[in-house]
């Protein structure tokens, strides 16, 4: 069988070549934005050609060189494109093998690899790839043939490696914001106040006396307006300039009641039920509740960047984006090129955990290229602009109802999910509705396999648990009142706070220990084995009564219902504010590349879900974001973040899944049961900041 | 008004022609190639462009270079670089105290202006030092670990 993204990409030599001797160039299409993942796609390269990892040369993904992966989404890099790249390699390593048999005048099975040179019965063979590259043409589609090494062979994947990205960090190293090319001119641009304004007056005037000498050239066409300096500090003078005096109509005004969740239930939805019929009326304990999660920033240190030249009919764009071939497609219909004539080159941003600014400035930047062909243009958003102008993670309010049977047992659960789109931004960018050119086609909802509809709003919308009768529907906002797009999980962590907090308050009517309750409805043992582990972890069994400001929670769930298995402890303690103690997790990923990578991807996720559930929430009102400094959107710092323990399962038999986003969930839910365990009342609408606390204090 | 002004970066001596209230992080990043000081948010919230000026963990974003003459300005290239490693850039990727990266450079600046007069701090200490800083992709443990492992190798390299 071949993998989906090598049967889409069909020629080896797309994937992997030897053209220098003693080098592995190694090619996918997937980004490094910190997440590690190129490190873990070079280690499944080396493991699977058994060369040493510093003989290889990988591939900065760029379109014409790489093979097209689509966007680097979902914790799905090494799912997917390790297994692209591991069938590459195992194939490329098999025509090498047969080559060096035939040589050599003995069979296959008699041949085996130390860092690329042949051995025969163990004792060197005198061959390597680099001797047999000119006679192995892998300009060839794979044949499914080869097989991967077995897990018990493995020498580097399951072993921890250091990142390939990291050491240029600590000195300094390049990111695209730093690029800095000959002629380069430096651009900012005056952003609509929502899609419908229309600028009515500008004083270029001012903005040329602000530019304080430096000469300003000024595009505007329809409602996008760029400013260009050849010195920076004059285009940042001069955009401040124009913002003071751009007069708008039509701008957006918002009403600040739209940055609660639950404002969604009042707007325009369309239903999409799905699971078992409704319960039929019974006598049976019910149990209701509702649960919200404000719309939440990316919050990437790191404003967006793009860089554009258009050259000779031919536009080259450098991007931090999250893939090079979807940004490719953008660009050819917003800038109304063929593909072939554009040239997209990924360079490592700030991280991203979604679609934030980084499209929208690389458009930008082709946008003006286009009108001011010959030099490149660098875009720099500021702070301002990627809180106020990304796309956001949408808001959710999620209304949950059960029922218990008479001996406490969880029979029957629904849940109604009001949601804006988790990836209705893909595919469009602020300059487009500048320039008012069409709306991309509206996407056609992809279907997941047994022909469940796809939407990020319904990821893990049930709990993983074996549950008789269950249902939910989501109700999509969309357009909703701000531009929202994919943030790190998408509805999956949201769904998982609402539904793990919600099996803790069932286990409270059931009169049941949280924990009891949780495995008396686990079947899988894998599943049973992290719960457990995290219990022990915890020191679950010693946990005191509620109410008493301490508080211990746990949560678990199986990643969209067929990734990781995973379970979060938390201990806090809450007076005026909640102090996190300590978090324990124990995730099961299945068979793990580099377990190091893995536990930071892990713990990076518990702590920045931590921040969205003690802190974060943007404020919208009027013209749109209201929150657009970090002393408006405060994150969780240094002197809060507690120690976290991981216990990582290595399941190396097992297929491999992604690790990137699954741990935010578990960890919003342990939060918010740790937190009602230390109240004793529960808080249900994120952030739990300390109005909310004083309020379900009083509430009580 | 643009005016001869010099200043000490990374200990040499480097004359300038600017306005006396142009950023720091502008200069170190446009006129000097600096680029190790990032831009974050310009108002000195994030700790992204931090630089040391005389030993002091500061915001570049928020210094006009016409207050800075006659002061010793220290940027993480300044620190160490890939030949000579300083031990806190060493401990960070010894326990890969990062992921994106992009808060490093100024997080190592602030480290330095704490190891250098605090040797023995401890985890509330670094990270009382460091909670000006932020990072958005949760290295946090991992960065207190680091710089508290990089502190005992210089203990130990001192009284050695």
């Amino acid at each position: 069988m071949i993998p989906i993204n090598l049967a889409n990409n069909p020629r080896l030599d797309r994937w992997v070549g030897f053209e220098t001797p003693g080098r592995v160039r190694v090619a996918v299409g997937k980004v490094e934005y910190g997440q590690g993942a190129l490190t873990g796609l070079a280690m499944i390269a080396a493991e699977e050609l058994d060369v040493a990892m510093d003989r290889l040369d990988v591939v900065t993904p760029q379109t014409d060189r790489s093979p097209d992966e689509g966007l680097t989404v979902g914790s799905m890099s090494i799912e997917t494109s390790g297994a692209a790249i591991r069938q590459a390699c195992a194939e490329a390593r098999a025509l090498f093998t047969a080559r060096a048999a035939e040589r050599l005048g003995c069979a296959g099975e008699d041949l085996d690899i130390v860092d690329g040179a042949f051995l025969r019965h163990g004792a060197s063979a005198g061959l390597t790839y680099w001797d047999l590259a000119g006679e192995v043409d892998l300009a060839q589609a794979p044949t499914g043939g080869a097989s991967w090494k077995s897990p018990d062979r493995h020498r580097l994947v399951g072993q921890s490696a250091p990142r390939l990205d990291l050491p240029g960090k600590v000195f300094g190293a390049a990111y695209l914001q730093d690029l800095s090319l000959p002629g380069m001119l430096h651009a900012r641009v005056l952003r609509q106040p929502g899609p419908a304004a229309t600028l009515r007056a500008l004083d270029e005037a001012a903005i040329r006396h602000a530019a304080g000498g430096q000469a300003i050239e000024i595009i505007r066409d329809v409602q996008f307006v760029a400013l260009l300096s050849e010195s920076e500090r004059a285009a940042a003078a001069a955009i401040g300039a124009a913002e003071l005096s751009a007069q708008w109509d039509g701008a957006r005004d918002l009403p600040p009641s739209v940055s609660e969740a639950v404002s969604l239930k009042a707007m325009e939805a369309v239903s999409y039920p799905a699971g078992d019929p409704p319960a039929e009326a019974s006598n049976r304990r019910r149990h209701q509740a509702a649960y919200g999660r404000p719309y939440i920033a990316h919050g990437s240190m790191g404003p967006s960047c793009g860089v554009a030249q258009f050259k000779d009919g031919a536009l080259t764009v450098w991007t931090h984006a999250q893939g090079v071939y979807p940004m490719r497609q953008l660009l050819a219909r917003i800038c109304g090129l063929a593909p072939e004539v554009i040239t997209v080159i990924h360079a490592q941003g700030a991280g991203t955990y979604g679609h934030n600014g980084s499209d929208d400035a690389a458009v930008d930047a082709a946008v003006i290229a286009m009108r001011r062909p010959g030099p490149p243009i660098r875009v720099q958003w500021r702070r301002e602009d990627e809180f106020g102008h990304e796309p956001l993670g949408t808001a959710m309010h999620i209304e949950l109802a059960a029922e218990l049977d008479a001996g406490g047992r969880l029979v029957d659960y629904t849940a109604d999910i009001w949601s804006g789109s988790h990836t209705g931004g893909r595919g469009s960018a602020l300059a487009q509705t500048a320039l008012g050119l069409p709306p991309p086609p509206p996407m056609v909802p992809p279907t997941l396999p047994g022909g469940v509809r796809f939407s990020g709003g319904i990821l893990n919308a049930l709990p993983s648990y074996d549950i008789p009768a269950r249902r939910y529907a989501e109700h999509l906002v969309s357009p909703g009142p701000v531009r929202t797009s994919s943030l790190r999980g998408l509805g999956g962590p949201v769904n998982t706070y609402a539904g793990e907090c919600f099996i803790d308050e069932l286990a409270e009517v059931a009169g049941q220990d949280p924990l009891a309750f949780r495995l008396g409805m686990i079947s899988d043992p894998r599943a049973r084995h992290v719960v457990e582990r995290v219990a022990e972890m915890s020191g679950w069994s010693g946990r005191g009564a509620a109410g008493s400001g301490q508080g211990l929670g746990l949560a678990y769930c199986r990643y969209r219902d067929r990734g990781a298995y995973i379970a979060v402890a938390v201990a806090l303690n809450v007076d005026t504010e909640v102090r996190l103690d300590h978090m324990w997790c124990a995730a099961d990923c299945g068979q793990v590349i580099n377990p190091d990578g893995v536990k930071n991807q892990l713990e990076g996720g518990m702590i920045m879900a931590a921040s969205w559930t003690l802190k974060e929430q943007v404020r919208l009102a009027g013209r749109g974001v209201q929150s657009i400094t970090w002393d408006d959107y405060p994150i969780l710092r240094f002197d809060e973040i507690p120690p976290v323990d991981i216990d990582l399962v290595m399941a190396q038999s097992e297929r491999s899944v992604g690790a990137g986003e699954v741990s935010l969930g578990p960890a919003m839910a342990a939060i918010g049961n740790a937190v009602a365990h230390a109240l004793g009342a529960r808080i249900r609408d994120l952030p739990f900041t300390r109005d909310k606390i004083a309020h379900a204090l009083l509430a009580d | 008004m643009l005016r001869e002004i010099t200043l000490s970066i990374n200990g040499q001596a480097r004359r300038l022609s600017f306005e006396d209230t142009a950023s720091l992080l502008d200069v170190l990043r446009t006129e000097l190639e600096l680029k190790g000081a990032r831009f974050g948010c310009g108002a000195g919230q994030c700790g992204a462009c931090a630089v040391l000026v005389d030993g002091e963990d500061k915001a570049s974003c928020q210094l006009e270079v016409g207050n800075l003459e006659g002061k010793a300005i220290t940027t993480l290239e300044g620190i160490g670089t890939p030949e000579r490693p300083h031990p806190l850039q060493t401990a960070f990727l010894d326990l890969q105290a990062g992921q994106c990266g992009y808060c490093l450079s100024g997080i190592i600046v602030g480290a330095k202006a704490l190891l250098d007069r605090n040797p023995d701090p401890t985890r509330a200490e670094i990270a009382q030092a460091l909670a000006w800083h932020l990072c958005r992709c949760g290295a946090h443990n991992r960065i207190l670990a680091a710089v508290a492992l990089a502190a005992e190798r210089m203990r130990a390299e001192a009284g050695a």
